[in-house]
């Protein structure tokens, strides 16, 4: 019955990236192609990000209008050079770009790189501990819902997986806030670390800025309690989002190997449907599970922005939210363009990793 | 292929026909919470007590963070909002924005796609190069930018429903861009197109005749999943405080922002009412989408088994009938 339908695969949702190269050749030029396609893409999006900030006017009367007098207020946009034209002032900005030098912020002098780092590191952490947790999550619920496939699981699986996405991350965080924190007062309510511990481990020589990292290298356990105790909830509401999507995603692709003909040919023998599962179609199941993780990338930064704001941890996107509220939008367009390098490269990485995966992806 | 009648063809319905047990059953749910979130929208001003933004009635200014009950079905906000007003109310600015977020990248991205896709060339590498950069720029982020952009964050009621269905328009517009680009390619090369260029056919016919109707048989399914994503991008958008101010409009991400303060003090009411609004109409629409998907995907698609082909359902034509299904309903439509 199964064997029936015999359908391409098909890219059902036309969501996909679609890959352009058309040259055929052999893995090193496909990398070269890859790589050197990263270029435009971070000069479209840093040149969309810089004119689209420009079309309304200066950073200075957006982030000071109103709170100077006009005269000042024209001395400081003179001195920072937005009187210039434009395109003179849009080539300085790439320059800089290029070396690394994004400006300093308006609101609060400082310089934009050092925002990114100290926030970024956060940011990372956050990103890290989410990923564990949707694998966590999403590779065993996933084999679990193909293995009943129409049962009563498979049923609550995928509901649970369409809610843990149609729930907005600052919704789930909300809710875990009112029942783990308020109610049961098991974690704590927002932050990275206690006061205490953050000074601690701001103390350390040479920090890497990931807390439990810190922690673990100078044997501080209480430290590290804590910081954990801090990123479960964040980490969870972040996660759950993902977990639903590789939820589903292992479960379409084994459903999908499990019809294959080696699985097939493994039935008729009598190998068991749970041996079928977990020997023959998991492991060709996960490749997708590597190119969706690199693509969701750009969805848990977005998502981090957002986890951030909610639970008051100090990273990339609080930092984001706040510089927009004080309409600093030098600071914001730093953290925008990072952001989007951040995504061109990741998703350089994941299309080399699919390609050293599976031949068939160079074409 | 039995005969069917218009109605049958529709596309929802049409999937409705085809779904059994599991599937039907998140259809209709889907249906269900979709049509409710339509509905609220349509007919919140009789439903809603009060008024978005009205704090005080005959009586006196409400009460401020009033637990739910009594005149206050869901409680009030700090500001002395009615939480059961500003949620039926945020189901119409929800509304708007993705329908005229929607409708605004269909008609662009169709267009650019068409364009592209059929014409080729240098066009086609820049505008593939630039989706591409637009695609994989996070969503949110652009949102922003694009909203900075269009109203400097902040607005009046139509002010910050179109600057949010801009935002999210920019956002959507490759993706629809992506995938009438690639049908229109495949179809450039199928012998009708070419039959028709012999007639003698102009570019613009070819592409507004033959192509168009051709390739956007997908879109209702990437309506409905860009429909969820739209309301996510608005709720997000006001829960970073760059939506619509609370005295032009109510809307639910504006309102769980400000509810996330209360949630320390262990003030429930104020959270969860807008949050489970969001929830529920993203889940409906996902639930649509999501099983629309599935059903045009013959190896996704639950079959009836052997063994309940007695039931009434089935008769139309048992197993056999799903597996050409996809190329059938192409078929199907050419013909209409």
């Amino acid at each position: 019955m199964t064997t029936l339908i015999e359908a391409p695969p098909t890219d059902a949702d036309g969501l996909m990236p679609q890959k352009t190269t058309k040259s055929g050749g052999g893995l090193g030029k496909y990398i070269l192609v890859r790589f050197l396609l990263i270029f435009p893409t971070i000069l479209i999006l840093v040149t969309l990000v810089f004119f689209l900030m420009r079309i309304t006017g200066d950073p200075i009367t957006a982030a000071l209008g109103g709170r100077l007098p006009a005269e000042q207020l024209q001395q400081r946009i003179h001195d920072a050079g937005y009187d210039r034209p434009v395109l003179v002032q849009y080539f300085e900005y790439l320059g800089q770009v290029f070396t690394g030098n994004f400006g300093r912020t308006i609101s609060d002098d400082r310089p934009v790189t050092e925002v990114l780092t100290t926030y970024g590191v956060a940011t990372l952490e956050l990103v890290i501990n989410s990923l564990v947790i949707a694998l966590l999550i999403g590779i065993p619920l996933g084999l679990v819902a193909a293995y009943r496939r129409d049962k009563w699981q498979d049923a609550v699986l995928r509901l649970f997986a369409i809610l843990s996405y149609a729930t907005p991350v600052f919704f789930t965080g909300l809710l875990f806030k009112l029942f783990f924190s308020t109610a049961l007062g098991w974690f704590p309510v927002a932050g990275r670390a206690n006061v205490s511990t953050e000074l601690e481990l701001q103390g350390l020589s040479a920090p890497t800025g990931i807390y439990w990292l810190d922690a673990l290298r100078s044997g501080n356990f209480p430290a590290f309690g804590d910081v954990v105790s801090h990123s479960v909830l964040p980490a969870l509401a972040l996660g759950l989002i993902t977990g639903g999507i590789f939820l589903r995603l292992v479960r379409t692709n084994v459903i999908g190997t499990l019809g294959k003909d080696y699985v097939e040919a493994g039935r008729s023998r009598g190998v068991s449907e749970y041996r079928l599962v977990t020997k023959h179609a998991y492991k060709p199941a996960l490749i997708p599970v590597i190119t969706v993780m690199g693509l969701q990338i750009a969805l848990l930064l977005g998502g981090a922005v957002l986890t951030e704001t909610t639970f008051e941890w100090k990273g990339l996107g609080l930092a984001l939210a706040s510089y927009l509220q004080a309409r600093d939008f030098v600071a914001v367009q730093g953290i925008v363009v990072l952001l989007a390098v951040i995504v061109a490269v990741s998703n350089f990485i994941v299309d080399i990793v699919a390609a050293l995966i599976d031949p068939r992806v160079r074409y | 292929m039995a005969k069917q009648s218009l109605i049958g063809r529709l596309p929802v319905i049409s999937h409705l026909n085809k779904s059994v047990g599991l599937q039907r059953g998140m259809l209709i749910t889907g249906l269900v919470l979709s049509g409710l979130f339509i509905l609220t929208a349509i007919f919140g001003p009789l439903i809603a007590p009060y008024s978005f933004n009205q704090i005080g009635d005959a009586n006196g200014n409400f009460p401020a963070q009033a637990a739910p009950g009594g005149t206050h079905l869901w409680g009030t906000t700090v500001g002395g909002y009615d939480v059961f007003s500003r949620v039926v109310w945020g189901a119409q600015t929800a509304l708007e924005v993705i329908v005229v977020a929607v409708i605004m990248s269909i008609f662009i991205g169709v267009a650019l796609g068409l364009l592209s896709g059929y014409l080729g060339g240098w066009l086609d590498r820049i505008l593939v190069v630039v989706a591409d950069a637009i695609y994989a720029f996070p969503t949110l982020l652009l949102a922003i930018v694009m909203s900075i952009v269009i109203s400097r964050g902040q607005s009046s009621l139509w002010g910050g429903i179109f600057s949010a269905a801009i935002s999210i328009t920019v956002v959507f517009i490759p993706q629809y861009f992506r995938v009438i680009r690639a049908e229109t390619i495949r179809l450039k090369a199928e012998p009708f197109v070419e039959s028709a260029k012999v007639v003698g056919a102009s570019n613009l016919r070819i592409m507004s005749r033959h192509i168009y109707k051709n390739a956007t048989r997908t879109l209702p399914l990437i309506f409905t999943l860009n429909a969820s994503e739209a309301i996510q991008t608005l709720a997000a958008l006001g829960f970073l405080g760059f939506g619509i101010e609370p005295t032009s409009a109510a809307e639910w991400g504006f309102d769980l922002n400000k509810a996330l303060a209360d949630a320390t003090a262990g003030i429930w009411w104020t959270g969860i009412f807008p949050g489970a609004a969001i929830a529920l109409t993203v889940l409906g629409l996902t639930l649509v989408g999501e099983s629309m998907n599935d059903l045009n995907d013959p190896r996704l698609r639950g079959r009836r088994r052997a063994g309940s082909a007695q039931k009434p359902g089935a008769q139309k034509g048992g197993p056999a009938v799903q597996a050409p299904q996809p190329a059938a309903d192409a078929e199907a439509r050419n013909q209409a």
